[in-house]
């Protein structure tokens, strides 16, 4: 496959030029000091002046061999065709992509006048193949085990039989057992492809590739042609059973991960929910307001920060999370008490007041930050990923999970130990005795519902950080927190839990075969036949109270 | 003794009701196209799309009236039967184009040429031919309701956990109609339509025969509601509505009650859909949003539910302030207006605008009779109670 050749190629040079300019930054700063005293590197130098082709190689042997950081540039230059030299003035420079010159001597920008005489230095195929080695070399050899660790892994890629020598000889050096295992892979996958490679050589190889079990390991041993001996060809039928069990594995770990992810987010919207639709029985579509009111906060609170206190950026959140428990709450509570304490026992006309009411939220938020989408940025702990396994895993989604888990252990606390969680419960499930122990119903309503809309507030917080901050934000999760609430079980903190997580884990297990939205929809059909079952959800409360 | 059917189903206000459409469908075509556009009791053709429109929303409410006002179930997912409907009659219309579409295929219309599809979807068969959309119209609808009914009623899905799947049938059916593969047209839905029957759809005289037909089907499926309400199956239905168990335990199969008149009233919806699409020359997937079905619950609410007459003059106030509001420098305000009308009505008119004043006027009279006994036999005690004509809290 050529063509599939030459892009590894490709990419092997922009990782290469990648190199080049890190070294370049770094020479840059450490300055001339490096470049002063005359090693192997400078003694490399004439050899190019010459214009001899076995002078060449000699010079780039040596300058590959001297360890130097400005061996890189050059031979990258020299394999660019940048490489220029003055026969007369003994000089030789690099030619930067801009036109500006550098003296491959110090790797300073040259400040002399540019000799008249300049010539590339001339390459031949043989030159090429020594060049090619020697810059494989070159970082193969460096001093950071990353590097050397992408170089061994862009030799895996590029499968360069070119680079085996380089590749054996930083083996025998190699310490590190990572960067060593990539090696290995690497000098493997050049056997696999060398047509002339003793069959035992091969098989041992293909364990080695076995061992590595992703997609790279796939590709390299599709291309074992069909016309192997027999005994390779069944090391390559088990290699790729392996590799295929290995690879469906993590698949599935990677579902289960992002529907988790999929699953805490739910819950965090659904949480607040399942207290004022669950425990109070009121139907607040309003809820995905109060989760939008939270997201504004978050982005007014970075606004404030941005201008006023730059230092700050990085605690934003964790300023925006109080204040937006506030902010929800309190609306929720004016809420409670200039509409909703006046529609208790009529669920229906709940629904469509707090509906005006949303309407009437997302209209003034609307008029207020206008209609686009507000800029919400991730603090530093929250941005980028790292590998775990075969699967990718963002902090922000991280943290979002970690997030969910303690909101959700606290107001389970705070619902099972606390005198307010006490009385809450007295209230939703026995009013007039709970009124006539004393307990001040109106008040207990009032902050249980500002309760439910100020977890809805920090939901806001944490949602900001993935999902568009707009006034329609809340209008995209309020149905899907319904279907938790209703498919886990009304007044049960727990059915919300397992509610959510089911319904995150299957919609991402249903994706790949249905796509996104085809998921969305069989979700939803499912619930629909599943409250056929279940009318009350997965863990109902019993009891002739609930049924009112 | 019996009065004869259709004089107990038509009292008064029915009629008078039935007068004023009946005027209503005569004097704006005739105003629209007989009076010269000088005239200032000309009706322009832009207000007859108007109002056909809101004829159409009218038949939406009643529809939604008839099984929230009399059975006491909350579809909140209505807007989904009104677009079924609304897309049945969109596919005629779209056959109807023929090769006078962008890319002029004969049989294909330009979203299909557009997204490279070679031939037609078996669902797409046979919607050429007049009847068999009209049909679908109702049959569509009517099945997915009948379905998702039989679901519901069976295992005694109620109040707002039925509200609730209602909504997110309608919001799998946005989802749904949005992707281009469904069918449908996608994000765009369909449009661009030409001919109904062999007349041009801008045409103003096809736009008030629409008018008129709608006025007619308003006038019809109300007829059918009254007919469903004052019937001895009527008084089931409200028995239901106001204590569905003892009217099981009474031996009526609740279900089956429910299922009828959830059935009917999704045709309805679909009637309704079917007549507004060539009206307005659009149908796509955001009539399926939650919201818009949600904002028809309003209007039965403003109008006053459980009063069939209410539902009409609530879709037509509510829909003629919305007119109101968002042309020109009120639109920003028109969602506090909406939002205002949903948390006034539900606060402040539990009964509507009927409803309230059927109420207002039963008092009225109440107390004269009251007057009028007392002088006649000094000191008795007047009856008091009149039967409530307007439902309490439906759950």
């Amino acid at each position: 496959m050529p063509g599939v050749v030459i892009n590894m190629r490709g990419l092997f040079d922009r990782i290469a030029v990648l190199i080049l300019f890190a070294v370049l930054i770094v020479v840059g700063a450490s300055g001339a000091a490096t470049s002063a005293l005359a090693g192997p590197y400078e003694e490399a130098l004439p050899g190019f002046v010459a214009d001899s082709f076995s002078d060449t190689a000699t010079a780039i042997d040596q300058a590959a061999a001297s360890g130097s950081a400005l061996a890189a540039p050059l031979l990258q230059a020299l394999k660019d065709q940048r490489l220029q030299f003055s026969a007369a003035e003994k000089k030789v420079l690099i030619k930067a992509p801009d036109g500006k010159f550098i003296d491959a001597a110090t790797g300073q920008p040259f400040a002399g006048t540019v000799p008249a005489d300049l010539s590339n230095v001339r390459l031949n195929n043989r030159l090429r193949n020594v060049l090619d080695a020697a810059l494989g070399s070159l970082t193969l050899m460096a001093a950071d085990p990353n590097k050397r660790y992408d170089a061994a892994q862009s030799v895996f890629k590029s499968r360069d039989a070119a680079t085996l020598p380089a590749l054996e000889k930083a083996l025998a050096a190699e310490q590190n057992a990572r960067v060593k295992a990539a090696m290995m892979q690497a000098k493997a996958a050049i056997a696999i492809i060398s047509a002339d490679a003793p069959a035992a050589d091969k098989i041992a190889a293909i364990a080695v590739v076995r061992d590595r079990g992703d997609q790279d390991a796939m590709a390299l041993l599709q291309t074992i042609p069909a016309n192997a001996p027999p005994d390779v060809l069944a090391a390559v039928t088990e290699a790729k059973a392996n590799i295929e069990r290995n690879l469906a594995l993590w698949a599935t770990v990677q579902n289960l991960w992002y529907g988790l992810s999929l699953g805490s987010v739910l819950l965090l919207a659904a949480i607040g929910l399942a207290i004022t639709f669950g425990v109070m029985g009121v139907i607040n579509m309003a809820h995905g307001e109060m989760v939008m009111l939270g997201a504004y906060t978050t982005f007014v609170v970075q606004e404030v920060i941005r201008t006023r206190y730059p230092g700050l950026f990085d605690y934003s959140l964790t300023i925006a999370l109080p204040l937006a428990f506030i902010v929800s709450g309190t609306v929720g509570i004016a809420i409670e008490r200039s509409v909703i304490r006046f529609l208790y026992g009529r669920p229906l006309e709940t629904l469509l007041a707090t509906w005006g009411i949303s309407l009437v939220l997302q209209q003034a938020v609307r008029a207020a930050f206008g209609p686009t989408n507000k800029e919400v940025g991730n603090p530093s702990w929250m941005s980028g990923a790292f590998d775990f396994g075969g699967i990718l895993i963002t902090y922000n989604r991280l943290w979002i999970i970690v997030f969910t888990g303690i909101v959700f252990v606290a107001l389970l606390g705070m619902l099972r130990f606390t005198r307010l969680g006490l009385e809450m419960r007295a209230v939703t499930q026995n009013r007039s005795m709970a009124a006539a122990v004393g307990i001040r119903t109106a008040r207990i309503d009032a902050l249980t519902f500002g309760l439910g809309s100020g977890i809805a507030g920090i939901a806001g917080v944490a949602l900001s950080q993935i999902d568009n901050v707009s006034p329609n934000l809340g209008q995209g999760y309020i149905i899907d927190s319904f279907m938790v609430v209703v498919f886990g079980g009304v007044g049960n903190l727990w059915g919300t839990l397992v509610g959510a997580l089911t319904l995150g884990i299957a919609n991402k297990f249903l994706e790949p075969f249905a796509g996104a939205v085809l998921a969305k929809i069989a979700i939803l059909v499912f619930i629909i036949l599943f409250i056929q079952k279940r009318p009350r959800g997965m863990f109902a409360l019993k009891g002739r109270a609930i049924e009112a | 003794m019996q009065a004869h059917p259709l004089i107990r189903m038509l009292d008064r206000g029915s009629t008078i009701f039935l007068v004023l459409l009946g005027a209503f469908a005569i004097a704006i075509p005739v105003l629209n196209l007989l009076v010269p556009a000088t005239s200032s009791l000309h009706v322009s053709t832009y207000l007859v799309a108007l109002l056909g429109k809101y004829i159409c929303y009218g038949l939406l409410a009643l529809s939604i009236d008839l099984i929230w006002g009399y059975v006491g179930i909350l579809s909140l997912g209505h807007g989904a039967f009104f677009a079924l409907g609304g897309y049945a009659m969109g596919m005629y219309l779209m056959r109807q184009i023929g090769t006078r579409g962008v890319y002029a295929d004969p049989i294909l219309p330009d979203f299909m040429v557009f997204l490279n599809w070679k031939e037609l979807p078996f669902f797409w068969y046979g919607f050429q031919n007049f009847g068999y959309a009209m049909f679908m119209v109702l049959f569509v609808p009517g099945l997915l309701a009948f379905v998702f009914g039989w679901f519901a009623f069976r295992s005694r899905v109620t109040g707002v956990y039925l509200s609730i799947i209602t909504q997110a049938l309608t919001y799998a059916l946005l989802l749904g109609f949005f992707r281009n593969n469904f069918g449908f047209g996608g994000n765009n839905g369909l449009t661009d339509f030409k001919d109904i029957l062999g007349f041009n759809v801008q045409a103003d005289g096809t736009r008030n025969a629409l008018l008129v037909i709608s006025c007619l089907m308003l006038a019809i499926c109300f007829l059918i509601c009254r007919a469903i309400v004052t019937s001895k199956f009527g008084k089931v239905l409200v028995a239901i509505r106001d204590a569905e168990a003892r009217t099981r335990f009474m031996g009526y199969r609740v279900e089956s009650y429910k299922l009828f008149v959830f059935t009917v009233s999704a045709c309805m919806a679909g009637v309704a859909g079917a007549l507004y699409v060539p009206q307005v020359g659009i149908i796509n997937p955001s009539e399926f949003a939650p919201g818009n079905s949600i904002e028809a619950v309003i209007w039965v609410a403003v109008g006053g539910r459980g009063t069939l007459i209410g539902a009409v003059l609530g879709a037509f106030v509510v829909n003629y302030t919305k007119t109101f509001f968002t042309t020109g420098l009120l639109a920003p305000y028109w969602l506090f207006v909406l939002g205002g009308l949903f948390i006034g009505t539900t606060l402040f008119l539990p009964r509507g605008i009927v409803g309230t004043w059927t109420h207002w006027r039963a008092g009225v009279k109440e107390k004269s009779e009251a007057r009028r006994s007392a002088e006649a036999e000094d000191g008795a005690i007047p009856t008091t109670g009149s039967p409530s004509t307007q439902p309490g809290a439906a759950e």
